[in-house]
């Protein structure tokens, strides 16, 4: 599954980082790298970007982008 | 010795900056160096300087921040870094200490916001710390003013005894022979071109493009390195980038672990959240920020500037009163005193008199952003923008652009990507800002007098529409490429730092005086002279018979089309580049009538039809030489200005003609 589909509240791990060049080294650059857990805090208000809480602070990024993330099946 | 202050974003950089170097600082100026950095004397050491970098989370060659750190520690040769950490955000900002550190520039670590960490019963080990890390570490609380004597003598230390780091190796395994055997293979050429092997090394096992074109490798050289990341990807079982980011992160969740005691939740980030219940509700958020930005624009422009720019009008009005009857009085030239007071005078105080408004709107905007508002006010926007081929972080320099263009165009400092920052400066000026609100109230009253709020808001609606439309036109066209990706950290909520908010509004004063006093200053003296002098410069008394009316009735065929082909038009619309104000004086001194007489007189020019016309070409043209400078300055690019001030004349002028032609139709 990828991190889009995560519920907001939830928690889950991330398994990898995919696509390629700016926005990946970005996200892996943020912090979002595998093993690190994350929590979907919310989401806009006009349904899109979404807002992660991991590594202790805020990070906010687009559900398009989001499907480049994959994360484990079970939320914690 | 020169310093370079490096960190992260919203880890109060510009607090530390503020407080290293006093008021003793100004924007630096690096050949080859794009981005505006401020450099500053350290208070204290009168010959060590420091220099505000970028705020950056990585030294990738993706962002055009994180390519001129990179460039400016490599290229500038500074003598140390100063690299600021958030202590309540240890793990991230540690990513950007590893990578410094391999530059094996003497540095040290600033722990700033430890007063929050202890506040909430947390503890950092220093000493491991600095053991781990192989760089002094000094604990501070930059907002508080704690530990900056420390930090400035240890940085000083440290830099004067070249000092560097003592450990550049954080990793084992595949990682660590990869870098290894790549630094052996490619020190010859880092050497060359003054990089260290082991920053070019790690750098090519990321896959860093610009980095390998630098060190211009032989094929064989090249395979070889290939072979090592290969070898390395096979037995991690992951590539190359994901495989150092991950080296990294690893080094820095065991050193936090073994030296960071968290207390679980800080106040700051409850606090945070809490607000941002609210800030970014499902509902609330939207409602909550017009209200927020009505607010401000209201107070900016209605109370508090309006009463300031009032009184210093009259302040200046006075002067000018009593310059006039000083030289009257000493008999002096009349077509000298025509210059000062008509010319100088007149000029530069109708726009010294936008000061106050322009420092308390960015007194307002500067809390916004420092508060950290302003990156919920792009995660809010974001989707609305997108569809321009923006992102959210453009949303906040288009609102002040309503305010003033000129404030707008420098806010767009704070975008991070060039294509987003040249494209919203590009869109800026089709938000209609408040010194054409005395032309459309003067229109209005004469033509429209039963529909003016109708026409004024269909103009501001007309000007974000066509706003909207060149969006996509350029997204199209000439910034074809993908707008960077949007991922944005969400900062704690924080009480800015007066100090800092109170330099930044000394800053933008002192840029406005100096543009009121330069640029301004000299174009008012060419309009009074176009407007004083006839063709074979002789003093003309009236206005009509002057070269800037000849001007005026050279180019009036031009509008003719557009439904106001009278020299006075033509005329009003010149000195409107001066200031957008002036048009309405403009009509006023060629009509040789008052103020209230006004609508009258211009009936006589227009017909409703052609003043409908007027008002979109006034909605649209040319921003005024202040809004250009400002391009001219933020894009570093006189053409750039040029192309703003003609494609906006060209919109408007199409946009004018097919209002009058349709119209003509029905009418």
């Amino acid at each position: 599954m990828t991190l889009d589909e995560v519920k907001i509240g939830h928690r889950t791990k991330i398994i990898a980082v995919n696509g390629q060049g700016a926005l990946r080294r970005r996200l892996l650059d943020m912090g979002l790298t595998p093993h690190t857990e994350v929590m979907v805090r919310k989401v806009a208000p006009m349904g899109d970007p979404i807002e992660l809480h991991l590594r202790g602070y805020e990070l906010t990024l687009r559900a398009d982008d989001a499907r480049n993330i994959e994360v484990e099946e079970e939320s914690l | 010795m020169m310093f370079a202050l490096a960190g992260n974003q919203n880890c109060g950089k510009t607090t530390l900056f503020n407080q290293l170097t006093g008021s003793n600082q100004h924007v630096g100026n690096f050949p080859g160096v794009t981005v505006e950095s401020k450099e500053g004397v350290i208070r204290g050491y009168k010959d060590d300087t420091v220099v505000d970098l970028p705020g950056i989370y990585s030294l990738s060659p993706y962002t055009n921040e994180e390519i001129v750190t990179r460039d400016f520690l490599l290229n500038q040769n500074p003598d140390g870094i100063i690299n600021i950490v958030d202590a309540t955000n240890i793990e991230r900002n540690l990513y950007l200490s590893m990578q410094l550190i391999e530059l094996n520039i003497p540095m040290v670590i600033a722990l700033n916001m430890m007063d929050e960490v202890r506040a909430n019963g947390g503890t950092i080990k220093i000493a491991d710390l600095q053991n781990e890390l192989g760089v002094p570490v000094v604990p501070i609380s930059a907002s508080k003013n704690e530990g900056i004597d420390e930090l400035i003598e240890i940085a000083v230390k440290t830099a004067r005894h070249r000092q560097r780091p003592r450990r550049q190796d954080f990793c084992s395994g595949a990682v660590h022979r990869a870098i290894h055997s790549i630094a052996h293979l490619v020190e010859d050429h880092a050497d060359r071109i003054h990089v260290p092997p082991r920053f070019a090394a790690t750098k090519l096992v990321e896959g860093d493009l610009p980095m390998l074109e630098k060190l211009q490798l032989s094929e064989n050289e090249k395979d070889m390195v290939e072979h090592s990341v290969t070898e390395m990807e096979q037995e991690l079982g992951t590539d190359r980038e994901a495989a150092l980011a991950d080296m990294r992160y690893t080094f820095i969740d065991r050193l936090c672990a073994d030296s960071v005691v968290k207390s679980g939740e800080s106040k700051e980030h409850a606090r945070s959240v809490r607000i941002d219940n609210l800030l970014t509700h499902k509902y609330l958020a939207i409602p909550i920020f017009l209200a927020i930005m009505m607010l401000i624009f209201w107070l900016t422009f209605g109370v508090i500037g309006a009463f300031l720019s009032d009184l210093l009008s009259e302040g200046i009005a006075l002067v000018t009163d009593a310059t006039s009857a000083a030289l009257t009085a000493y008999g002096i030239n009349p077509v000298v005193h025509s210059l000062l007071i008509d010319g100088v005078f007149a000029g530069v105080g109708s726009v010294l008199s936008f000061l106050p408004t322009i420092v308390v709107l960015f007194f307002f905007l500067s809390i916004l952003e420092d508060s950290g508002y302003m990156a919920r006010v792009a995660f809010v926007m974001d989707k609305l923008l997108r569809k321009i081929g923006l992102s959210g972080r453009s949303f906040v320099p288009m609102l002040i652009g309503f305010g003033c263009s000129v404030p707008a165009i420098m806010a767009t400092r704070t975008l991070s990507s060039e294509r987003d920052r040249k494209m919203t400066i590009l869109l800026t000026p089709f938000m209609s800002c408040s010194a054409k609100l005395p032309i459309y109230g003067m229109f209005t009253m004469a033509f429209f007098p039963k529909y003016r709020a109708l026409v004024m808001i269909g103009l501001y609606v007309f000007g974000m529409l066509m706003g909207i439309v060149s969006g996509l036109i350029l997204k199209g066209t000439l910034f074809h490429g993908k707008p960077v990706p949007f991922v944005m950290e969400l900062p704690n909520y924080r009480l800015p730092s007066p100090k800092s908010v109170c330099m930044l509004l000394w800053d933008k004063a002192k840029d406005f005086l100096t543009r009121a006093f330069t640029v301004i200053f000299v174009a008012t003296i060419i309009i009074w002279f176009l407007q004083s002098f006839d063709t074979r410069l002789n003093p003309v008394t009236n206005g009509d018979a002057g070269m800037l009316a000849g001007i005026g009735r050279f180019i009036a065929p031009v509008f003719a089309p557009l439904g106001f082909g009278d020299w006075r038009a033509s005329t009003a619309l010149l000195t409107g580049f001066t200031a957008k104000e002036a048009v309405v004086s403009t009509f006023a001194v060629l009509t040789g009538t008052n103020t209230a007489n006004l609508p009258v007189a211009l009936a006589g020019i227009f017909s409703p039809l052609a003043a409908l016309s007027f008002l979109v070409f006034t909605l649209l043209y040319t921003p005024c030489v202040a809004a250009v400078s400002a391009v001219r300055r933020e894009m570093n690019s006189g053409k750039a200005a040029l192309a703003v001030a003609f494609f906006q004349s060209a919109v408007a002028w199409v946009a004018a003609f097919l209002v009058y032609q349709i119209g003509s139709l029905f009418v």
